[in-house]
């Protein structure tokens, strides 16, 4: 059978699928390797008022790590829609090792080429590992799937990646996050892709997982593939990419070697300013016990977890992830259920349920903002005031007009961009969307925050408001539990922070005691 | 944008404009005339009232398919009240009440095991008929004559005071008190929430399981009301009676603007939605057009009614 290689995995040239013919005409003269496989010019694209791309240049050469970081919302993600063929741009041209390249379609880009990783993993999880890899250009013999063949494809483009690992026959249900990032890496590398985008590809891993795709990006790095790596987390793009390019309100306001800028430098080209004062810490004066938990176990997470939590604290946890974090401050918010141990909020201890919690003072920002933090259909007022609703009106009932005025106090005190309060909550911003769900506590009133995850996927500038609002909280007195992945970030807000591991909350200490180094030993357990 | 605004919030409404103004113009001498329209009232109050039920239940993202099962036994049960010597209003409360249990049975099988609404109601859309029949013996029950039976009579002479029959001012005035619970109470924020994402109305303190059970007793005791103007056009109990019925309130409350996904829906629309396909089947028969057209014109008006919800949805956002 004959059988041509294509970016490193054999593939059938019988196949009908791969072989039609895509968008993009191959260019017969070999490449030299310095040539750009991928310039994108003057990209424009308009979505009725607004200008969401405005002239935006792209170049990245083959065996080339291309950073592309900017605020949420600055363009990146309408710029890769460009690249994969979802949205087609009012102006501007792109090419393909030369050739010109306007996809309509996705699957056009993905024949081409260009394959995208994105932020939501999208398998099939009822699917095998396999069926999922080869999704859409199943080996097929008169409209029959040829089984061996796919495995045996799927198989190659696993030892690609270094991860023989997983089994192709595995179901994708029973894969970790990590293991299913690579299988959709593995997706786009059977296609034979060249130009690979990854959009926030950390965004749900951590520690060993981020070092392991680090490699697996060096690895396709090294066999020629271009690789354009979106991140909001610097110390990644430091570490991983050549050249960065930033973009701001849909232009590109910077770009260089990464080796030679700052992330200082970065940063304030991502948000047009300075940003000072990163993790503000200012006095906080410790008061009594709000929250005591001893020697608590859920059901499988966590194993065990004592520590006290103060007024006027911020308690950090950190940990990778499936260390049974969230599955702590579920448990504390009586999500989850308690196997043994106790939870004691103020004096009380007992049964807890989340509406016990919330009238106990206590409330809780979800890590899963989509799914479980916020109702996105659901407007920013409802949103915003649904844990509270009553004392807008008499009897039970609920006058919008009183809800809005509630939720516009904090929509202003939070500095909260949206265009009215009625608009469903699912149509701001990352940050501006995490910003509703910590207002819902201080709409509230609570003293205890748990915050899982609060920052994750934001952009930097909505970052830096948070860590000023948990400080400000914290030296009003409010006692705050806060879990991150994100060492830096729990090292800069902190009073004290405990590890978990495993399912194991080791002992909190003073954050003067420990460094990203310590925790990170303290993590892996290379202790 | 107000006049997107407009057309966003009167959506379903200009439907029935449109549907008839067609028939007024195909038919000027017998379609627009007010004793066609009462009588068009009076066709859409059962579905009407279910359908109040059903957004309800639509809204807060499940579904109940037992509808027209609970009308049947509601018939059967005011018969079998008002045979037993008990005053007509005393019967369609029992027959209310009898709803109002089979909700909290529909509720509690899907809060407590955990069953999809689907698999529920439709498990009790065969028992309830099953138990209509049972306890009618399988056979019309005749019921002494009273005012219960008028609700739904055309206006005599004397009656012209009342504007329109007391079924369909029935339907109003629990349309007005449905759609200011939806929208001005606790509970009706709360189905709204627990429609729209279930994880976060618990994050958020939300009783997700009263707020089912309270979802399913409201729904199923429309049903029975439905199941009241049911028996006042019938005179009869009949266990036979509304079959298919749910998938007509359904219809409505879809065509309505309600999301079956959850989280979506209004009262008006509902209720014009409701309008909507009384329209057309009244409208039909003045034209003449045999049964069929009917039933495939309605298929073709609930496909369009969702896209345009659709494509209305996209362009105010």
């Amino acid at each position: 059978m004959d059988t041509y290689l294509l970016g490193g995995v054999y593939l059938d040239k019988t196949n009908p699928r791969t072989a039609r013919q895509s968008a993009f005409s191959r260019s017969s003269h070999a490449m030299p390797h310095k040539q750009y496989i991928l310039e994108m010019r003057g990209i424009r694209k308009r979505f009725g008022a607004t200008l969401a791309l405005d002239g935006v240049d792209v170049r990245v050469q083959s065996g080339e790590v291309l950073a592309l970081v900017g605020e949420n919302g600055a363009g990146k993600s309408t710029l890769m829609k460009v690249l994969s063929g979802v949205i087609q741009p009012d102006a501007g041209e792109m090419l393909l090792a030369g050739a010109s390249y306007t996809p309509r379609h996705p699957h056009e880009a993905r024949t081409a080429g260009v394959a995208m990783v994105y932020q939501e993993l999208s398998l099939a999880p009822h699917l095998s590992v396999a069926e999922n890899i080869l999704l859409g250009m199943e080996p097929a013999r008169w409209g029959f799937l040829q089984r061996t063949g796919m495995h045996r494809l799927a198989s190659e483009a696993l030892v690609q990646l270094g991860h023989s690992d997983i089994r192709p026959d595995a179901s994708v249900r029973s894969l970790s996050i990590a293991e299913c990032q690579l299988v959709e890496i593995a997706r786009a590398l059977a296609v034979g892709c060249r130009v690979l985008v990854l959009d926030e590809p950390t965004s749900s891993l951590t520690g060993s997982d981020i070092e392991r795709l680090f490699e697996l990006v060096r690895r396709l790095k090294k066999q020629g593939n271009a690789v354009i790596y979106i991140s909001h987390v610097l110390e990644e793009v430091k570490q991983i990419s050549d050249r960065f390019i930033v973009l701001r309100d849909g232009k590109t306001v910077g770009e260089g070697r990464t080796k030679s800028t700052s992330a200082k430098k970065i940063v304030a080209m991502m948000v047009g300013r300075e940003v000072d004062d990163f993790y503000p810490c200012s006095k906080r004066k410790t008061g009594d016990v709000v929250l005591a938990i001893q020697n608590v176990a859920g059901v499988i997470k966590p194993v065990s977890a004592t520590f006290k939590l103060h007024r006027g604290e911020v308690l950090g946890i950190a940990g990778l992830i499936g260390a049974g974090r969230s599955e702590l401050m579920r448990m504390i918010f009586g999500l989850d259920a308690v196997r043994r141990g106790e939870v004691r909020v103020g004096t009380y201890f007992g049964p807890a349920s989340p509406v016990l919690r919330w009238k106990q003072g206590m409330g809780m920002v979800s890590e899963d903002r989509k799914n479980e933090g916020l109702a996105v259909s659901l407007s920013v007022s409802d949103n915003l005031t649904l844990s509270r609703l009553d004392g807008f009106g008499l009897f039970g009932t609920v006058l919008p007009s009183r809800q809005d005025q509630a939720a516009l106090t904090w929509v202003q005190r939070l500095n909260i961009k949206l265009q009215n309060l009625r608009q469903a909550v699912g149509s701001l911003s990352g940050g501006n969307q995490q910003k509703v769900a910590i207002a819902r506590l201080l709409h509230h009133d609570v003293d205890v925050f748990l915050l899982d995850e609060p920052t994750r996927g934001i952009d930097v500038g909505s970052k830096a408001e948070i860590y000023k609002l948990i400080d400000e909280l914290a030296s009003r007195g409010k006692a705050i539990l806060l879990v991150s992945s994100y060492l830096p970030e729990l090292l800069g807000v902190c009073d004290r922070i405990a590890m978990m591991r495993r399912g194991e909350l080791n002992p909190a200490r003073p954050v003067r005691q420990v460094n990203e180094h310590t925790l990170m030993m303290e993590a892996t357990g290379a202790e | 944008m107000k006049m997107k605004n407009a057309l966003k919030k009167l959506g379903p409404l200009t439907g029935l404009v449109f549907v008839f103004t067609l028939f007024s113009i195909l038919r000027p001498e017998t379609f627009p005339t007010a004793n066609n329209i009462q009588l068009m009232l009076l066709q859409t109050a059962v579905v009407g009232i279910a359908a109040l039920g059903m957004t309800i239940v639509i809204i807060s993202g499940g579904i109940d398919l037992s509808v027209g099962s609970v009308i049947a036994l509601s018939t059967v049960v005011i018969a079998l009240f008002m045979n037993a010597g008990a005053s007509p209003f005393v019967a369609a409360l029992g027959g209310v009440a009898v709803g109002a249990l089979c909700g909290a049975l529909i509720g509690a099988f899907i809060t407590r095991l955990r069953l999809a609404p689907f698999i529920v109601t439709l498990a009790m859309w065969g028992a309830l008929r099953g138990a209509a029949k049972g306890l009618s013996d399988e056979q019309v029950i005749l019921a002494p004559d009273s005012w219960l039976n008028r609700l739904l009579n055309v206006l005599t002479e004397s009656q012209q005071w009342m504007l329109l029959p007391p079924g369909v001012w029935l339907m109003v005035v629990l349309a007005l008190l449905v759609g200011g619970f939806l929208r001005y109470t606790q509970l009706g924020r709360h189905i709204f929430a627990v429609g729209s994402n279930e994880q976060t109305a618990r994050l958020c303190g939300i009783s997700v399981e009263k707020t089912k059970m309270s979802v399913y007793i409201l729904g199923s005791s429309f049903a029975a009301l439905a199941g009241v103007l049911q028996f006042s056009y019938l005179t009869v109990g009949d266990p036979t009676t509304a079959t298919g019925l749910e998938l007509d309130v359904i219809a409505a409350v879809v065509i309505g603007g309600a999301s079956l996904a959850g989280g979506e829906g209004k009262v008006l629309g509902s209720l014009v939605g409701a309008l909507i396909m009384t329209v057309v089947a009244n409208g039909s028969t003045k034209m003449e057009m045999p049964n069929w057209v009917q039933e495939i014109v309605t298929g073709c008006i609930i496909i369009v009614a969702v896209v345009l919800d659709r494509y209305r949805h996209r362009r105010t956002e």
